[in-house]
């Protein structure tokens, strides 16, 4: 199941439809991976909205997406978990430190937009 | 098909079982899971913990024996009320099981939560292996005693 | 069905109205049932009477075990207590057991037959309808615990975007659950972006507990939102750190007011005072 990325200006958004397997949450992040740099984002986020469970392998891979995005330059921020679970993943002891999350879509974008506003303040 | 029998206050279990061989049915296992939570009335919260436990030890199988089953029993003994997950391979086993426990601790490069995870989030947890000879994972979510 | 039994449940069926009358008596003698009428009494008697000799004859209790939580839904939200009820059972099954001494009293040993059969089956009956009011009760309480501590945790909208969170008076397990459950799907519903959980109205916090309130934090910044925590005692800061909570992550302000400042310091308010009266 491939998950569909669209470019929104300088952002890419990855919005996950349906349950996924290892194999597809990997495809997803080589598929990241490549569009910010072939695309030189500013920022990615990833809509999980529909999972219904991220286990440690899903965290393990938005980490990494994360961690690869920032070295070609971009922010990422995950929007979308649900209450049941975020508190099923604290409890398993996920806790997506370093990377940062935001309510919905729309919070999203406003975290990346502040972002950029202070990447420009900073002279970067 | 699960075979269901509802004899009020009766042991029988509701029980299903699937084999795990490829990641799909990593996904299978915890979407059963949830199913069968639901079934039984656990609360969503509820369903989503179970569903991350069996997703966390479903995947250890494929990592680890790359095939094993996973089966799924219905518990209501008028004591104990709840859903048993049962996880089994004949995998190459877990050495140092209390090491294996521990937060943080993996062998592949990952990030060492899944067992000490699965723990976490169930009630009942048990664990039997030994070198050479497999795996067995069984573990409960038992439901609050309420209403 | 044997024949004896059959004996038994005839002669408690003829001697209905009298046996009953006797069982109402010795309930105001003994002064059971205080929170009823006396047609209440009566009325429920009958029907209790009845029930009774159902399952003497037939064997089986289902009919009285739902007749038993029937009652005892009813009676219950009365004020009726255990010892109540199970007296009154108790009473009733002396009763019966008296008529039968004076029906069989110049055949000893028919009377023992008798009793062989009456006594197993009454026990087992006082035993059901006991067990019945015990375990209804049980869930009413559970249900009014329930009910009572969804009232004392309420999620307050204070700003946009800032939900306030007073925690008051023991927190268990159980509680703390529902709790973050509760705050989880408020942050979502109210979007905020800041929740103020004030704890000064806790006493104490075992590591369990804390472990969970941690939990909290980290579940809310999961959903995007930031947690201040306010009215930390030292003594739950040590706790805290005893379970190696580094308390320099957690965003804490020493009461509740302060915390609300910072909240909207961070969404971006700015509170200004009105101008004085008379300037």
């Amino acid at each position: 199941m491939e998950v569909p990325i669209l470019k929104q200006g300088q952002y890419l958004i990855a919005s996950i439809q349906s349950a996924l397997t290892d194999a597809d949450l990997s495809q997803l992040r080589e598929a990241l991976i490549a569009q910010v740099g072939r695309y030189r984002a500013r920022g990615v986020i990833v809509d999980v909205t529909a999972l219904d469970v991220m286990d440690s392998f899903a965290v393990r891979t938005l980490r990494d997406v994360t961690h690869m995005a920032r070295l070609r330059g971009s922010e990422t921020v995950i929007v979308g978990i649900q209450p049941e679970v975020a508190f099923a993943m604290v409890q398993l002891g996920l806790t997506l430190k370093g990377v940062a999350t935001a309510l919905d879509l729309e919070e999203g974008l406003a975290f990346l937009d502040q972002r950029g506003r202070d990447r420009v303040e900073r002279g970067n | 098909m699960a075979t269901e029998l509802r004899t009020r206050g009766a042991t029988v279990p509701d029980s299903r079982r699937l084999v795990i061989a490829t990641d799909k049915d990593v996904v299978s296992a915890r979407q059963i899971g949830r199913e069968l939570a639901a079934e039984f009335g656990f609360s969503p919260g509820d369903q989503t913990v179970i569903a991350a436990a069996i997703s966390e030890i479903a995947r250890n199988i494929l990592m680890y024996a790359r095939r094993g089953e996973v089966s799924f029993q219905l518990v209501n003994d008028g004591t104990r009320a709840g859903i048993t997950v049962t996880a089994q391979d004949e995998g190459p086993g877990i050495p140092d099981v209390a090491r294996a426990l521990l937060d943080g601790y993996s062998t592949s490069g990952g990030l060492g939560l899944g067992l000490p995870g699965a723990r976490r989030l169930m009630d009942e947890f048990d664990i039997v292996t030994g070198v050479g000879r497999g795996t067995t994972v069984t573990m409960s979510k038992l439901k609050r005693p309420q209403r | 069905m044997a024949p004896l039994l059959s004996e038994l449940v005839s002669h408690l069926r003829e001697s209905r109205t009298q046996l009953r009358q006797e069982w109402a008596r010795r309930i105001a003698l003994t002064q059971l049932l205080r929170a009823m009428t006396e047609e209440e009494i009566f009325a429920e008697a009958t029907s209790v009477y009845d029930n009774y000799v159902e399952a003497l004859e037939t064997g089986t209790f289902e009919a009285l075990q739902a007749y038993s939580r029937n009652l005892s839904e009813r009676i219950i939200p009365r004020g009726v207590e255990t010892h109540e009820v199970v007296g009154i059972v108790l009473l009733l099954r002396d009763v019966l057991a008296r008529s039968l001494f004076a029906k069989y009293h110049e055949d000893f040993t028919q009377l023992n037959r008798i009793l062989d059969t009456y006594e197993p089956a009454a026990n087992r009956i006082a035993n059901t309808v006991a067990v019945g009011f015990v375990q209804e009760r049980e869930r009413i309480i559970l249900q009014q615990q329930e009910a009572i501590r969804e009232l004392s945790t309420p999620v307050l909208q204070v700003r946009e975007r800032l939900l306030i969170l007073p925690i008051i008076g023991v927190i268990d397990p159980h509680r703390a659950r529902q709790l973050t459950e509760q705050l989880l799907r408020a942050i979502r519903t109210n979007r905020a972006k800041v929740v103020v959980i004030d704890i000064t109205g806790v006493a104490a916090m075992d590591a369990n507990v804390a472990n969970h309130l941690v939990q909290t934090v980290e579940a809310a910044r999961l959903l995007g939102a930031t947690v201040i925590v306010t009215g930390l005692s030292p003594e739950i800061a040590q706790t805290l750190v005893t379970i190696g909570v580094d308390l320099s992550e957690m965003a804490t302000v020493g009461d509740l007011q302060g915390g609300i400042e910072e909240a909207e310091r961070l969404l971006g308010y700015k509170v200004l005072p009105l101008a004085e009266p008379g300037s």
